[in-house]
């Protein structure tokens, strides 16, 4: 078994904010994040995906494969988008990190063929990171 | 659906490798510069890691301004810039950078209940880092 990991990069727009919670609620909970006209970062995306080496071609996937499903799936519906009003999973979900990394592994896991998908990682800055690894 | 959140901190404090069960000579031997009696500092990365469902109605496995309270109150402002040998805790324990990572896992898992701990990691410099998972095996 070997892993292998695409790193790819997208920018988008978003605000936290659940009609629930009364005004008063949202602002406690989410602070500036509830700002109602968004604000932005520059994500960072790690893919992981494992499997056997392939012993005609050497490789676990073919990595044109996987940047262009990246691209098709994740990266034109997410970069330089904003999150809330463009992407339809946060219409009823709160675009925060985790379920930003949820959000992409369920776009990508049913994609998968040749290869199975390991780990999910969304960096919204440096130093704050989600992993998902598709677990109930 | 499960999500793991890890949020990275900064701390830079001093330290001095020496364990009064060796000699001069065997202190010397095993910690090299790092026994140098006046001591070195380090500008420390912590990685505090956290796991669990995410919560429908907020997104998160926990809120994070929870979580940086926590570590600013319990961990950042006891050890950012501070001799650690002057600690209780090492006063017996020598302050390697392994002995830091299982005493910040313990402070966290103790205080922090709004989550699970996974692990904490600790780089010491950019060439050497340090995890510990309260002895589980290292997911990555």
């Amino acid at each position: 078994m070997v892993y292998l990991t695409r790193k790819c990069e997208f920018s988008a727009a978003h605000y936290y904010h659940n009609p629930e919670f009364s005004p008063e609620e949202n602002q406690r909970i989410f602070g500036k994040c509830n700002n109602p006209n968004g604000h932005g970062h520059n994500y960072t995306l790690e893919v992981t995906v494992k499997g056997a080496v392939n012993p005609r071609s050497g490789f676990v996937v073919d990595l044109k494969d996987l940047k262009d499903t990246l691209e098709s799936e994740v990266l034109s519906a997410l970069d330089h988008r904003f999150l809330n009003k463009e992407v339809p999973e946060f219409r009823d979900r709160i675009p925060t990190t985790e379920n930003l990394a949820i959000v992409i592994w369920e776009r990508l896991q049913p994609k998968m063929k040749v290869a199975q998908l390991h780990r999910v990682r969304v960096y919204e800055t440096p130093d704050l990171f989600v992993d998902c690894y598709g677990e109930k | 659906m499960k999500a793991h959140l890890t949020r990275r901190y900064w701390f830079s404090a001093s330290h001095r490798l020496h364990s009064d069960e060796m000699s001069a000579e065997e202190n010397r031997a095993t910690y090299g510069k790092c026994n140098n009696p006046y001591g070195h500092g380090h500008n420390y990365a912590l990685e505090v890691t956290v796991s669990g469902p995410v919560d429908a109605s907020t997104g998160m496995v926990c809120n994070l301004a929870d979580l940086d309270g926590f570590v600013a109150r319990e961990i950042l402002s006891r050890y950012e810039h501070v001799n650690l040998n002057t600690l209780p805790e090492f006063t017996r324990r020598v302050p390697t950078t392994e002995n830091l990572c299982t005493r910040i896992f313990e402070i966290v898992r103790r205080g922090f209940t709004q989550a699970h701990l996974e692990k904490v990691r600790i780089e010491e410099t950019m060439m050497n880092s340090f995890e510990y998972a309260g002895g589980a095996e290292v997911r990555h």
